[in-house]
């Protein structure tokens, strides 16, 4: 073994060294959604599972309209782009457009969930009636909850980057990167989820 | 080994923390501090789980319901698994010394977030005191640990939805405990470390975060989804009402089989720090040891289903599940031969953390055995659900996981307190568990071949008397705790001073004081590139760390 204060590799120590602090709060949330969607992709194994094994009891009502859910498939995806405006507007430095972007974006996940809601008063068939209505309800309750923490994060953020002295800079980017990664995962699980209650 | 300079960065204002044992009682950002909390914790739930084992214990000495009423021995049945897999366990292997030596490891002063750290610790005790306390306010759960539907929606409902909740904040711990480690290990590596130069434990808890990460929240949405059949009388898991409760037991075990892993892969990599120490040796095919574990990891994700053999599985189920479950033994297996050459030709010192190890070995490979029978499907029909199935997993959690528990709190108590623990009596620990263990689940064995079923509170007259002798050695283990008690407690006040590096270790925990300044090093994090690099020069080792090979004499010369 040997121990030495190696003056000889100190030149190479004394590169600049990546910040054994820096942030890596964006990784953190990485992982925080992998494992979020672990846990929808576990309610889309036991929806999937109980589609092939267990038939829809003799006077079950399960029906689905597909209007009112493509306009909300539209509008989040809508949403996804405007935050992405947002995000390339703070690059400019334009603060004011990033923050009209923002309530932009704040209301069409608002409009989303008018519509759910209007969706769920609509339907024939309640929460306790048959498996896939009980399922279908705990899967876009589930995702609604989601996007109504989305919104709410991003109006925060929005009101971070309108108040004086400005919270939300280009230097300082997290708390808009994080809101905008957690948006685009909403949007994609709501893909997914389209796709498999609605479509399939 | 190398030890070359690097800059302290990172100055996190731990100075505002509380100071001497109060810190252990507060919101403390240190992973240290956090580490002893998960520890001392996690071994009083470990009390409490032990009290109910020894319950359940007296209630099998004789063959009819006569120490406490059925429903009392289902909730004190269910009470005990909980605790000792969500409390005990998985808070320990993972959080405390997960906690305490990782940022060592990778030359950090800190956890990644430490703030989410001290949030995932703070989260289990009140976990914990909700659970046992709906033992007294409402009753307890009694659907066991696995929670099976229809079981669980049939039973008392006010104890199960606690069961539940306190479940979900024990994963949300462990959850974020998980991204934590992850995020150590992969980002805060301090410059010129590379992964392959890592100690084993940072693999284990790579691998394992991997594994808690992914599958833990899988748990958690299956347990909403049974609490809503529970509260709302939905249907997903009740068949009365169209549900299935086959994909209950999906789910649940696409955690759970994991979960076993991530019970002992942690242990794993914690005896393979100990045994290179003691033996002055390096530990046997690290590379394999990595990939051993990245495919226990692989491989644990898809074997979840050989608990099911018996669930009515279509056929090609059960070969695929019977198959993948048979090739973990091959990692596994590996690894038992590296541990074995590790101490083969070794310089071995045959102290209470080697004999612990060594006691792993043995339980964990009679346990590993058993599960290779199980994963059989004929074999399997017959036994499952039997006491032999409780002996296998026992062989494995308790001869496995706690062993390794015990042997890495004989290593790291100089670390953690600064003091020796006393030899003597840490042998007579050993010796006690060792044989009470085996006393208490052998038997078990013969039980389940003969029929004997789980989790029941009356059996055949037939099976009495070797009931009780389980029970005499679940005897022996209670009174087993008696002198480590003794000699954790003593040892903090009148235990001999240890010096910094008691054991003449290598990797980065021990290169520092003992305990450790609140920045782990006062000057640099050293970079350690060889962990093991043990006996290749002993000699010139011990004229360089001249200062600590004294403190090691004058240690060993008080004995
Ligand atoms: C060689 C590796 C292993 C194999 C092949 C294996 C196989 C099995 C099988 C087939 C069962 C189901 C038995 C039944 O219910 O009929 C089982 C049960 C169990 N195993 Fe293992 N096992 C292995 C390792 C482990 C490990 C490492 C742990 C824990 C750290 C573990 C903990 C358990 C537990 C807790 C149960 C019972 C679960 C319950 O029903 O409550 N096993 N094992
Ligand atoms: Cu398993």
């Amino acid at each position: 073994m040997t121990i030495s204060s190696s003056v000889e590799k100190k030149s190479e120590l004394e590169q600049p060294q990546p910040e054994e602090h820096g942030d890596h709060r964006l990784f953190g949330l990485i992982g925080f959604l992998i494992a979020d969607g672990m846990t929808f992709a576990g309610f889309f194994a036991a929806y999937l599972t109980f589609k092939a094994v267990n038939p829809l009891l003799p006077d079950a009502i399960y029906e689905l309209e597909l209007p009112l859910p493509t306009l909300n498939t539209i509008l989040l995806l809508v949403s996804s782009a405007t935050f992405h405006r947002a995000g390339k507007a703070l690059h400019q430095k334009n603060s004011k457009l990033c923050q009209q972007w923002l309530i932009i974006t704040a209301g069409l996940g608002l409009a989303f969930l008018i519509s759910q809601m209007f969706e769920y008063f609509t339907l024939p068939f309640g929460l306790t009636d048959n498996l896939y209505a009980s399922t279908f309800y705990a899967l876009t309750g589930f995702h609604g909850l989601h996007v109504t923490l989305g919104t709410l994060m991003i109006l925060i953020v929005w009101w971070q980057a309108r108040s004086p002295g400005g919270r939300i800079t280009n230097e300082n980017r997290f708390p808009l990167e994080a809101a905008e990664l957690y948006w685009h995962f909403v949007d994609g699980i709501w893909v997914i989820l389209f796709i498999i209650l609605y479509l399939l | 080994m190398t030890i070359v300079s690097s800059t302290p960065n990172n100055q996190e204002p731990k100075s505002l923390q509380p100071k001497g044992w109060l810190k252990y009682f507060s919101f403390s950002l240190d992973h240290k501090v956090i580490g002893i909390q998960y520890l001392v914790c996690g071994f009083l739930f470990y009390l409490i789980g032990g009290a109910l084992a020894s319950a359940i214990r007296i209630e099998l000495t004789s063959p009819v319901s006569d120490f406490m009423p059925r429903d009392i021995y289902n909730q004190v049945l269910t009470l005990h698994g909980t605790i000792m897999i969500f409390l005990w366990i998985v808070p320990v292997v993972n959080g405390a010394f997960g906690n305490y030596l990782i940022p060592f490891y990778v030359g950090a002063r800190d956890m990644a977030f430490p703030r989410l750290n001290a949030v995932a610790f703070w989260l289990i005790p009140p976990a914990g005191l909700m659970l046992i306390s709906s033992y007294f306010i409402t009753g307890a759960a009694e659907s066991g640990w696995t929670a099976y539907p229809p079981l669980s929606i049939t039973t008392p409902a006010a104890g199960q939805i606690i069961w539940i909740l306190s479940v979900l904040l024990l994963g949300g711990s462990s959850i974020f405990g998980g991204i934590n480690f992850i995020a150590t290990i992969l980002k805060l590596r301090r410059p010129n470390l590379k992964l392959m130069q890592l100690p084993m434990y940072c693999w284990a808890m790579l691998g394992t975060s991997i594994l808690v990460v992914l599958s833990t929240p899988v748990l958690a949405g299956t347990l909403i989804l049974l609490s809503f059949d529970i509260v709302a009388h939905t249907g997903f898991f009740n068949p009365t009402l169209g549900g299935n409760v086959i994909v209950y037991q999906h789910l649940f075990w696409f955690y759970s089989h994991p979960a076993v892993y991530i019970m002992v892969l942690p242990a794993f990599g914690l005896v393979s720090e100990v045994l290179p120490v003691h033996c002055r040796k390096p530990l046997f095919g690290y590379t394999t040891m990595v990939y051993s574990i990245m495919a226990i990891v692989v491989l644990g994700l898809v074997v979840w289903a050989h608990h099911m053999f018996t669930s009515g599985t279509p056929p090609w189920m059960r070969l695929f599940f019977t198959i993948a479950t048979s090739f973990i033994a091959v990692p596994t297996g590996i690894k038992f031969f590296n541990w074995v050459a590790t101490l083969w030709g070794g310089k071995i010192s045959l102290n209470s953390a080697v004999l612990f190890s060594c006691g792993f070995i043995i339980n964990f490979v009679l346990g590993g055995i058993t599960g290779v029978a199980l994963a059989q499907v004929p074999f399997d029909i017959h036994v499952h659900d039997t006491y032999f199935v409780v002996a296998h997993f026992h062989y494995i959690v308790y001869g496995g996981s706690v062993f390794v528990i015990f042997s890495s709190i004989y290593h790291w108590y100089p670390k953690f307190t600064g003091r020796m623990l006393d030899e003597t009596l840490g042998r007579i620990h050993f010796v006690i568990t060792f044989i009470g263990f085996n006393l208490c689940f052998a038997p078990q064995h013969w039980l389940g071949l003969n029929g004997m079923p789980r989790r029941v509170a009356e059996y055949d007259p037939q099976f009495a008397f070797v009931n009780q002798l389980s029970s005499v050695g679940a005897l022996l283990m209670a009174i087993s705790t008696l002198p480590f008690l003794w000699n954790v407690i003593s040892s903090a006040f009148k235990g001999p001073k240890a010096g910094d590096n008691p054991w003449e270790a290598l990797t980065p925990e021990w290169l520092t004081s003992s305990p450790p300044p609140v920045e782990n090093w006062d000057g640099e994090a050293p970079l350690v590139v060889e962990p093991y690099g043990y006996g290749k020069k002993e000699d010139q080792q011990h004229s360089e760390v001249t200062d600590q090979s004294n403190d090691f004499e004058k240690t060993m010369q008080k004995k």
